[in-house]
């Protein structure tokens, strides 16, 4: 296929494809080039350790996010919200904080670029603003770093998700029932797996739909 | 090559600030693309900009609390490696775990500022970081045309339960993230801290929806989020004081 003849989606599946495997070698030669500037190679037992403490949970987290954000974020918001990260705390948020805005639904040709636009607006003023941070590190770091602030900063997930929570389940009441209170008798019950409570995203989805499955049977979901 | 090494080496700074310049290219390319289609399709251009400035002044607060990621982590791994691992791809909470867990494995810790790291252990630490991460990059694409081809079969088939269907894939993400943060209520008053947070981001946001349903002001709608977010973050410090005060 020619370039020219590419739909919109289908460019946004080349494109995407090719940025992030490229992306992904790229990223790879940071620890490479460290490896050959300062002839450091990695400890092979501390690697081992520390890669088994951490892949499992990463990779499923991981996983889990790719089939829950994809949706979501839409292809082209997903090709470079993968890449720039900060999914769960910002580029979803913010992903349905415009679309709610401008009234589109994901999976709609007009969700796909409004995810694609927002995703790529909030990359590039995340980038620019840890770059000025990172340039202005040694007097900013006495005042965000300030024990006074300390706690403002360890509830931030929490400041965000209440207001977020307000905006979607106002908007679904009903659906929003089952899930909220099933995640929160799981994790007030056994407060250890909350930690890890990103590996109960899709419980409590598949606890969302099925529940929804069942009010729209029943006709209660108009 | 075998440069004298340090966490803070210049050409660590401009190996990461190429990276990034890569990651800002890979954003405007995509933000250009979508942005010509979204005019084919006919959508308003005073749409998009309230796309664009909704979504730049939700980032930023998040993107502090990033920055203060980055700043945490640099006492020890310096500043090039955080900046590079939690501009691209990294979250704030894995990168600190994944730190701290490599960190571990080569027998130090990141709270240990006095030691200086030598260059293999901070080779073995960048590996890991690196490779913790890698899930997304591989598996979205792989995965994701079939993963949006099944979602809009599913719409066409019924709208309106496609609709429904995402509603609830949003419902779920929220509330599991909303349960967690009572994971911490059965360690007493102090667990509560996060819940009093959140009920307090609440309240501020149901503020902000009767300002714009009820009194029809406009132009609050961008602020909503971020200023409950920036209010309840305030209003953690003195919940926080006055919850350690209380337990004496």
């Amino acid at each position: 296929m020619k370039f020219r003849d590419m739909s919109y989606d289908d460019g946004t599946h080349f494109w995407g494809r090719i940025w992030m495997w490229g992306m992904g070698i790229v990223l790879l030669m940071f620890p490479t080039a460290i490896c050959l500037y300062f002839n450091a190679w990695p400890e092979a037992s501390g690697f081992l350790k520390g890669l088994l403490a951490i892949a499992p949970m990463f990779w499923a987290v991981g996983t889990i996010e790719v089939l829950t954000y994809v949706p979501m974020l839409g292809a082209g918001g997903s090709y470079l919200g993968f890449i720039t990260g900060n999914l769960t705390n910002l580029k979803v948020p913010c992903t349905i904080t415009a679309l709610n805005k401008v009234g589109a639904k994901p999976g709609t040709p007009e969700g796909e670029v409004v995810g694609t636009i927002a995703v790529a607006v909030s990359s590039i003023v995340t980038t620019t603003i840890i770059f000025i941070g990172v340039l202005l590190i040694v007097p900013l770091t006495p005042i965000l770093d300030s024990p006074a602030l300390k706690p403002a900063f360890d509830q931030i997930l929490p400041a965000l998700f209440g207001g977020l929570g307000v905006a979607l389940i106002g908007q679904n009441l009903k659906v929003s029932i089952a899930p909220i209170l099933s995640m929160v008798i799981l994790f007030v019950c056994v407060p250890s797996l909350a930690p890890s409570g990103a590996i109960f995203v899709p419980v409590a989805a598949v606890i969302a739909i099925a529940a929804a499955r069942l009010m729209y049977k029943k006709g209660w979901l108009k | 090559m075998n440069h004298e090494f340090s966490v803070n080496s210049p050409f660590l700074f401009a190996a990461a600030g190429v990276i990034l310049a890569l990651v800002i290219v890979q954003s405007v390319f995509f933000l250009v693309r979508a942005w010509r289609q979204a005019k084919k399709l006919g959508i308003d251009a005073a749409k998009l900009k309230s796309v664009v400035k909704s979504s730049a002044i939700f980032t930023i607060v998040p993107a502090f609390s990033i920055l203060i990621g980055v700043i945490a982590l640099s006492k020890k791994l310096g500043v090039p490696l955080p900046w590079l691992r939690l501009s691209v791809i990294g979250a704030l909470t894995y990168e600190t775990a994944a730190a701290e867990a490599a960190a571990g494995a080569v027998g130090t810790s990141i709270g240990d500022t006095a030691t200086l790291l030598t260059a293999s252990q901070f080779s073995t630490i960048a590996w890991v970081m690196t490779l913790g991460i890698m899930a997304g990059v591989i598996l979205t694409p792989l995965i994701s045309r079939r993963l949006l081809s099944g979602v809009d079969k599913l719409e066409k088939r019924d709208t309106r339960w496609g609709e429904i269907l995402m509603s609830a894939l949003f419902m779920g993400m929220i509330s599991a993230f909303l349960g967690m943060i009572f994971g911490k209520v059965g360690e007493g008053l102090t667990g509560w801290i996060p819940v009093f947070v959140m009920f307090s981001s609440m309240v501020i946001m149901l503020i902000c929806a009767v300002l714009i349903k009820k009194f029809k002001i406009k132009w609050i709608e961008d602020y909503a989020l971020p200023v409950s977010m920036i209010g309840a973050m305030a209003l953690a410090i003195p919940i926080t004081n006055a919850v350690n005060a209380a337990i004496g």
